[in-house]
């Protein structure tokens, strides 16, 4: 069990929380991982504080993370810290909206996959594979926009 | 066999589960968590339909499986109240093709009324019931559940929960099964529920029982993970994942098949360990059951029968720990859309001080900040009956202010039976419905009803129910339609009219759901919607 990595994702419905964790999935299972993601949605898909689990490693068993046990913790928001930094482990580590210049994106709506560029910095994998899984989980006309808030995030 | 590995949630699980073993017909109705099973069902290329509601959706099902071929009936735990009357007699019936009944649980009360735990209803109607904890098993089972349903002609509960529904998790799938086309062949005395055909039924069905607890204690879906001596956990369903992450050193049954319990087997584990718990979510079924038998386990803190189990949770209720939990920090609440046309409704009936008695939909938000315009909200159709007592008893002065509000899919669920109440039993001041037709089910994620005109692939059906057409013929004195956000100003004359008059009278606030105008331009397009 100790080489499970917990991946939390925390935000307000139809901020595209489980479009990345969706996409973070998709790497991770291409990996050969175990894989399980774990949300909830129904009613706080009308704009309510959501949460997603995302778990991988050589054999996950519960889906949900439990509480203080996140080595990531990706906010949509920076007022989404305080009611989810209990999650975090001790030196886990905290990505949010202002670790790089959210002003410069050329569309709001990519604010998710722009951090998912700054979680990947602290993750080992490639940017081929980031982008692959990008390319995967989103149409084809949305691939451009959202590689440079990719980018822009990830600080390159 | 496949080795092909995809990451599927248990509701996608349960769809695939159900092409492979040949199923012929997907019914039920949309709740959470529940809904996407059909809906991905139908994108395999099943053939599904959502009915009016969990009775009529039951009943279609029994239908297919007296038929002689395999049915998929889907629902929300709640539903299965409202299918209970078929269900119940269908256990005695028995099936011919196999039905399998997935019914979603939803501990914890992330999108529900009530957190009811739906192994009751297998106990209570004796009615096999297989519990999968990830997608893979979601997968395994659905298809185990069809041939066991043959095999002892019995419908077949596959509970799931939240957790399995919405969380992903790999599964390689096996072989696809061909069943044999339907055909219907005549059982009077099975099919016809007479008390002189129903005594033996019930014989029928307690021996069937027996022998399926007997095949569980020997070949069922019951896991023993580890070895130790000590510390023995019995388990069920999701609890089991957390279960093997809390104590890695614990012996633990992991039960797939919760009714009939396979109690030999349990107590034969209870007697390999010194100590013995249970883990399960909600009410303590194995516990009871199995303390019933004469089993000894260490009782559950009675704190644990509420909310979901996590982890944490487990290992608490392991220590036998009852001190206070932390209370998570609330989150921002959900509230209506930005646009939303319920929003305008609920101004008027704020404004004209109106007793609301509501329903199951988006607008039980109505409930929370601004609005705070809902007095009640018991159970989908609820809001009419509810206004109707209200009426009869209510001094006048107040009971002209009460207002049933439902919306457009409710309605067509359990309103309908409501109209005809009202029509009959007429309160003396009358009685006001408001419609809130926003011309879809929006809160478990747009789906259609008969009142959208439209099928589950959201392809026409042909016939719209109409609203107005259903009202007026069933007796009502006036219908009136109003477009809340544009017509104002004639919805609070409406309003007040009929509060003051004794009329029967229903208002239709008419305006389509600001999501399902983007989804449906979508759809138009050509493009993937759910």
């Amino acid at each position: 069990m100790d080489k499970v990595v917990n991946v939390k994702f925390a935000g307000l419905g139809g901020q595209g929380i489980l479009t990345c964790t969706d996409i973070l999935g998709r790497v991770v299972f291409d990996m050969g991982n175990d894989v399980k993601k774990a949300e909830v949605h129904g009613m706080s898909q009308r704009g309510g504080a959501i949460t997603s689990d995302l778990r991988y490693g050589e054999k996950v068993f519960s889906p949900m993370i439990p509480v203080g046990e996140a080595d990531f913790l990706v906010v949509l928001g920076e007022d989404q810290i305080e009611p989810n930094q209990h999650h975090l482990k001790a030196g886990g580590i905290l990505v949010k909206p202002s670790d790089f210049d959210a002003e410069k994106l050329e569309n709001k709506r990519t604010l998710n996959i722009a951090l998912l560029g700054a979680l990947s910095r602290h993750m080992g994998f490639s940017v081929d594979q980031w982008l692959g899984a990008v390319r995967q989980q989103l149409p084809e006309r949305l691939h451009a926009v959202n590689e440079k808030a990719f980018y822009l995030g990830r600080g390159e | 066999m496949s080795t092909e590995r995809n990451l599927l949630s248990g509701n996608e699980a349960v769809a695939l589960g159900a092409m492979h073993a040949g199923c012929a017909l997907g019914v039920g109705y949309p709740g959470t968590p529940s809904t996407e099973i059909l809906e991905n069902y139908s994108k395999l290329g099943g053939k599904a339909q959502w009915s009016p509601n969990e009775k009529v959706a039951a009943e279609v099902g029994i239908g297919v499986a007296f038929s002689g071929t395999r049915t998929l009936v889907t629902m929300k735990h709640v539903g299965l109240n409202v299918a209970a009357d078929p269900f119940f007699t269908v256990a005695y019936t028995g099936v011919t093709g196999g039905m399998v009944m997935a019914v979603a649980d939803d501990p914890g009360m992330a999108s529900s009324q009530n957190e009811q735990d739906s192994r009751n209803y297998a106990r209570a109607a004796g009615v096999p019931m297989l519990e999968p904890a990830d997608s893979q098993e979601a997968y395994e089972m659905t298809k185990l559940a069809f041939e066991l349903s043959e095999r002892w002609n019995i419908p077949v509960l596959l509970r799931l929960c939240t957790r399995v529904c919405h969380s992903k998790t790999i599964v390689v799938p096996g072989d696809s099964t061909d069943v044999p086309q339907a055909n219907y062949e005549r059982n009077i005395q099975q099919r016809v529920m007479i008390p002189g055909y129903a005594r033996p039924a019930h014989k029928a069905l307690r021996n069937k029982l027996v022998e399926m607890e007997a095949w569980n204690n020997t070949a069922g879906p019951n896991p023993i993970f580890g070895d130790s001596t000590k510390l023995g956990i019995i388990t069920n369903g999701v609890s089991a994942l957390h279960t093997l992450e809390a104590a890695p050193d614990a012996k633990v049954l992991k039960l797939g098949m919760v009714y009939p319990l396979p109690m030999k087997a349990i107590l034969d584990f209870i007697g390999s360990v010194d100590d013995c718990i249970v883990i399960e979510e909600g009410d303590p079924f194995i516990q009871t059951e199995v303390q019933a038998a004469g089993g000894k386990v260490r009782p559950r803190l009675e704190r644990y029968r509420f909310g979901e189990l996590d982890v944490v949770r487990v290992k608490r209720i392991i220590a036998n720990d009852n001190s206070e939990e932390p209370a998570p920090p609330r989150g921002k609440p959900p509230q209506l859309c930005d646009g939303c046309p319920h929003g305008a409704s609920f101004g008027i009936l704020k404004k004209l001080g109106c007793i609301v008695t509501g329903d199951i939909g988006c607008y039980t938000l109505s409930v929370l900040p601004p609005y705070e315009t809902m007095d009640t909200c018991v159970c989908m159709g609820a809001s009419i009956g509810i206004g109707l007592g209200m009426r009869h008893v209510l001094p006048e002065e107040q009971a002209r202010k009460v207002v049933s509000v439902i919306g457009d899919g409710t309605f067509m669920h359990s309103g309908l039976t409501g109209v005809a109440d009202m029509v009959c039993n007429r309160p003396e001041t009358g009685h006001v419905i408001v419609i809130l037709d926003n011309g879809t089910t929006a809160m478990t994620g747009l789906q259609e009803h008969p009142g959208t005109g439209k099928k589950l692939d959201h392809l026409p059906s042909g016939k719209t129910v109409s609203l107005e057409a259903t009202c007026e013929a069933m007796g009502v004195d006036k219908v009136v339609i109003v477009d809340p956000q544009r017509e104002m100003d004639e919805f609070e004359r409406a309003m007040k009219e009929a509060m003051a008059s004794n009329d029967l009278t229903v208002v239709i606030a008419r305006r389509p759901c600001i999501l399902a105008i983007v989804r449906d331009a979508k759809f138009e397009r050509g493009e993937t919607v759910r």
